[in-house]
């Protein structure tokens, strides 16, 4: 008698539990869903739909997507137009979100030679240390290749091997409230760092009155590899190098501590104090519920920004980034590159997925619906394309691009960059640059040394 | 954990063994070499995997550096390596502060509901909640609710006057590890009132009753019957609390993810060995955590042995 009401106790609890959890979850996906213009266009059908059903028809393959913004809601309509059309079965599981933990989980699966992953979506930063992993697509996908931007292909060849095929691009931008910017008699966007913390304030004691939960500046400031990106923007834009600049640590400089320092005051003033937990979602989600005068982020907040659920459709626009006193605006370059891993039970199926997903039909899917950047350079010049994505206007797509260490780091880089994030993440929480800098540059020489 | 303590049956009486006895013994032993096996396998070869790899310089990816015997370089740079000592502060402040709450506040607890009362088995059940719920929910819950600018708990605080503006409880380093402490108090009191519960009910109610009759009021009732008969439940709580938030991972992982200043020994090895791909020094972490670990388990069990004798 004792023993059944302790389990009718202990399936009341596991009961509640279930369906807090269930609503958790179910709560932490609404937001994101909020598709735009998806629904607009179709999923572009496959080309030799036939001949790949013959060959391939019936497999099943594992593709590891986004997960950022409206990313897998893409990946799933792309995904079942696939299946539809050629009978391979594609199961599509969203990366994590932050790129440092999504690179963990493939070299996980690699490290342990596992075949449950076929695609994986890979960072531009990615190819030199996963290069040993991925199948060389250059048989298959060589004359495809020759239709994306010849820079991006490059970076993707590892040994003369095509290790993956350019994706989307991404590059770092300015969102700014038009109509708040008048409101407040300002005629353009600010061109330098200081110019923008003095009208991100005007704007954020004005705003405030009405709604407490306004702030001038919102990006990303979370300890990740999204805030060596953010950084990478402001030291470059204010003449303090790349971090790692001929090979030699560069990021102990003057020019580098004073912005960093200057950004490190307005954390609490002109942006929330809990910036420092930021990714990108929390940036898009702050910016597109109107809470945000100013917000750094990469083309793909462009599209949920403009589309129905935002509350700043219509009133927000694209600027290049502002620059420090003696610089010049720049964009940290991003893009994410689709690859075949070797430990795939079916490459030849995955192979077709990736030419599907990486042609120019897909491409201009995915810059229509979902504001990505295009890698073909054809694309990025058609008229649809820059009528949904004005970024890529010249005045913000020709702004000088500027790339993350990589090339000097290549299998390092996700150690190096951790340094450099997790040092940046400590000076945004409050410690002075000149006492976190001198370590963080030991750290990055001591891992160029090593290999 | 009696069988620790006893001592090994003498010469003498093992003489006086039957020959069915010793048969049944030989039997016994086999029985047991599957689940020994198992343990063999699933929990010694692993660790010794790890204490040999921690000695090589072995990377997670491949062709990097082919894999060598490194000595004892490991554990040097490990002895000099702040962040690995901070790491360590940072966790044993953690397990100070919530095993310290969770056992007081679990004791309270567990008083309450093994008293008689009306609706206590609808109590017992609400007070698992917590429990019930996985690790990483519960945080990604609190998470918002602390949040500065979208957060219930700030909202609360700011309409009782108690705060004049919104505070970042997970962003600002001076309250950071208290949200986390509060998340994992929040949690595992339940737990820890469980087993706390569970030493309650052996207690025979006569030495209360015989206790009452000698006119020994319910403070030193506490004092002189629950808490010595309750003493052996709250050792096992407090090893069983330690040890798991000497471990501790997912909660600082969902709230902090890889910032540096709120890291933890295990979220530590984690990122070298997976994020960095240092497979042989993320090993020499793992070993020492391990070492540490046990520092406490031989702390507590010589502590369990001296209050037994």
């Amino acid at each position: 008698m004792k023993h059944r009401r302790l389990l009718v106790l202990a399936g009341v609890v596991g009961v509640v539990a279930l369906v807090a959890s269930l609503s958790v979850v179910a709560a932490g996906s609404a937001k994101p869903t909020a598709s735009h213009q998806a629904t607009a266009v179709a999923a572009p059908k496959v080309p030799n739909a036939a001949a790949i059903k013959k060959k391939y028809g019936g497999q099943k393959i594992t593709f590891v997507g986004d997960s950022v913004g409206n990313g897998h809601v893409r990946d799933a309509a792309l995904a079942k137009r696939f299946t539809k059309d050629t009978g391979i079965k594609v199961s599509v599981v969203p990366h994590p979100a932050a790129s440092d933990a999504a690179y963990s989980q493939l070299a996980r699966a690699f490290s342990q030679k596992s075949s449950s992953i076929d695609v994986a979506m890979i960072d531009v930063v990615w190819p030199g240390a996963f290069a040993p992993y991925l199948v060389n697509l250059k048989p298959k996908l060589g004359a495809q290749s020759k239709i994306h931007a010849a820079g991006i292909v490059a970076s993707d060849t590892v040994n003369g091997k095509l290790v993956a095929m350019p994706w989307f691009g991404d590059f770092g931008l300015l969102y700014y409230r038009t109509d708040l910017l008048k409101k407040y008699g300002y005629k353009s966007p600010p061109t330098t760092w200081n110019q923008l913390f003095t009208m991100a304030k005007k704007i954020q004691d004005g705003e405030q009155k009405s709604n407490p939960n306004f702030a001038g500046f919102v990006f990303q400031g979370n300890s990740y590899e999204g805030l060596t990106c953010n950084a990478l923007e402001w030291i470059a834009s204010a003449g303090g190098g790349h971090y790692i600049d001929n090979g030699k640590a560069t990021i102990n400089n003057a020019k580098a501590r004073t912005v960093l320092d200057a950004i490190r005051n307005q954390i609490g003033k002109t942006t929330p104090r809990g910036v420092t937990t930021y990714q990108e979602d929390q940036t898009e989600h702050a910016f597109d519920d109107g809470n945000a005068a100013f917000a750094r982020n990469w083309p793909y907040q462009y599209g949920i920004g403009a589309g129905a659920g935002s509350k700043v459709k219509g009133k927000f626009s694209v600027a290049p980034l502002p620059h420090g006193a003696g610089g010049h605006s720049v964009a940290t370059v991003g893009g994410w590159q689709l690859a075949v891993s070797k430990y795939s039970k079916h490459q030849g199926a995955a192979i077709e997925f990736v030419r599907y997903m990486t042609s120019k039909a897909v491409e201009r899917f995915d810059a229509i619906t979902n504001a990505n950047v295009p890698t073909i350079p054809s694309l990025a010049k058609d008229k649809t394309v820059v009528a949904t994505n004005p970024y890529l206007k010249p005045a913000t797509a020709n702004v000088a691009r500027v790339a993350r260490p990589s090339k000097f780091l290549k299998t390092h880089y996700n150690e190096a960059s951790k340094a450099i994030y997790q040092g940046i993440n400590q000076i945004l929480n409050g410690t002075p640059a000149s006492s976190v800098l001198p370590g963080v540059q030991s750290k990055l020489n001591q891992i160029l040394k090593e290999h | 954990m009696s069988s620790v303590a006893q001592p090994a049956p003498s010469r003498r009486r093992r003489r006086r063994h039957t020959k069915l006895q010793r048969r049944q013994t030989r039997i016994g032993w086999v029985l047991l070499i599957p689940s020994l096996a198992v343990v063999a396998f699933v929990a010694i070869y692993p660790l010794g995997k790890t204490v040999y790899q921690s000695f090589t310089n072995a990377e997670f990816l491949a062709g990097i550096t082919p894999t060598k015997w490194v000595g004892l370089e490991n554990y040097r740079t490990l002895w000099h390596d702040t962040v690995f000592r901070h790491s360590v502060v940072e966790t044993i402040k953690f397990t100070a502060i919530t095993v310290s709450f969770e056992f007081v506040l679990g004791l309270i607890i567990a008083l309450v509901v093994n008293s008689h009362f009306r609706g206590r088995g609808v109590m017992r059940a609400v007070m698992l909640v917590p429990w019930a719920i996985p690790t990483v929910v519960a945080a990604k819950i609190w998470q918002w609710m602390l949040d500065d600018t979208y957060g219930v708990v700030n909202d609360l605080l700011m309409k009782a006057h108690i705060i004049s503006h919104p505070h970042a409880w997970v962003a600002d380093p001076a309250t950071s590890l208290a949200s986390v402490c509060a998340v994992d108090i929040w949690k595992t009191t339940p737990f820890v009132a469980l087993l706390l519960l569970a030493g309650l009910q052996v207690i025979p109610n006569d030495l209360y009753e015989a206790a009452g009759v000698d006119g020994a009021n319910a403070l030193q009732q506490f004092w002189r019957i629950t808490f010595p008969l309750l003493r052996p439940a709250i050792l096992v709580t407090l090893v069983f609390r330690t040890l798991d938030a000497l471990r501790v991972f997912d909660v600082f992982y969902v709230f902090f993810g890889q910032r540096p200043d709120t890291q933890t020994m295990a979220i530590y090895a984690q990122s070298t060995i997976v994020g960095d791909g240092h497979v042989g020094y993320g090993a020499a972490i793992s070993v020492a955590i391990f070492l540490i670990i046990s520092l406490f388990v031989v702390i507590y069990v010589t502590f369990m042995r001296v209050t037994e004798e």
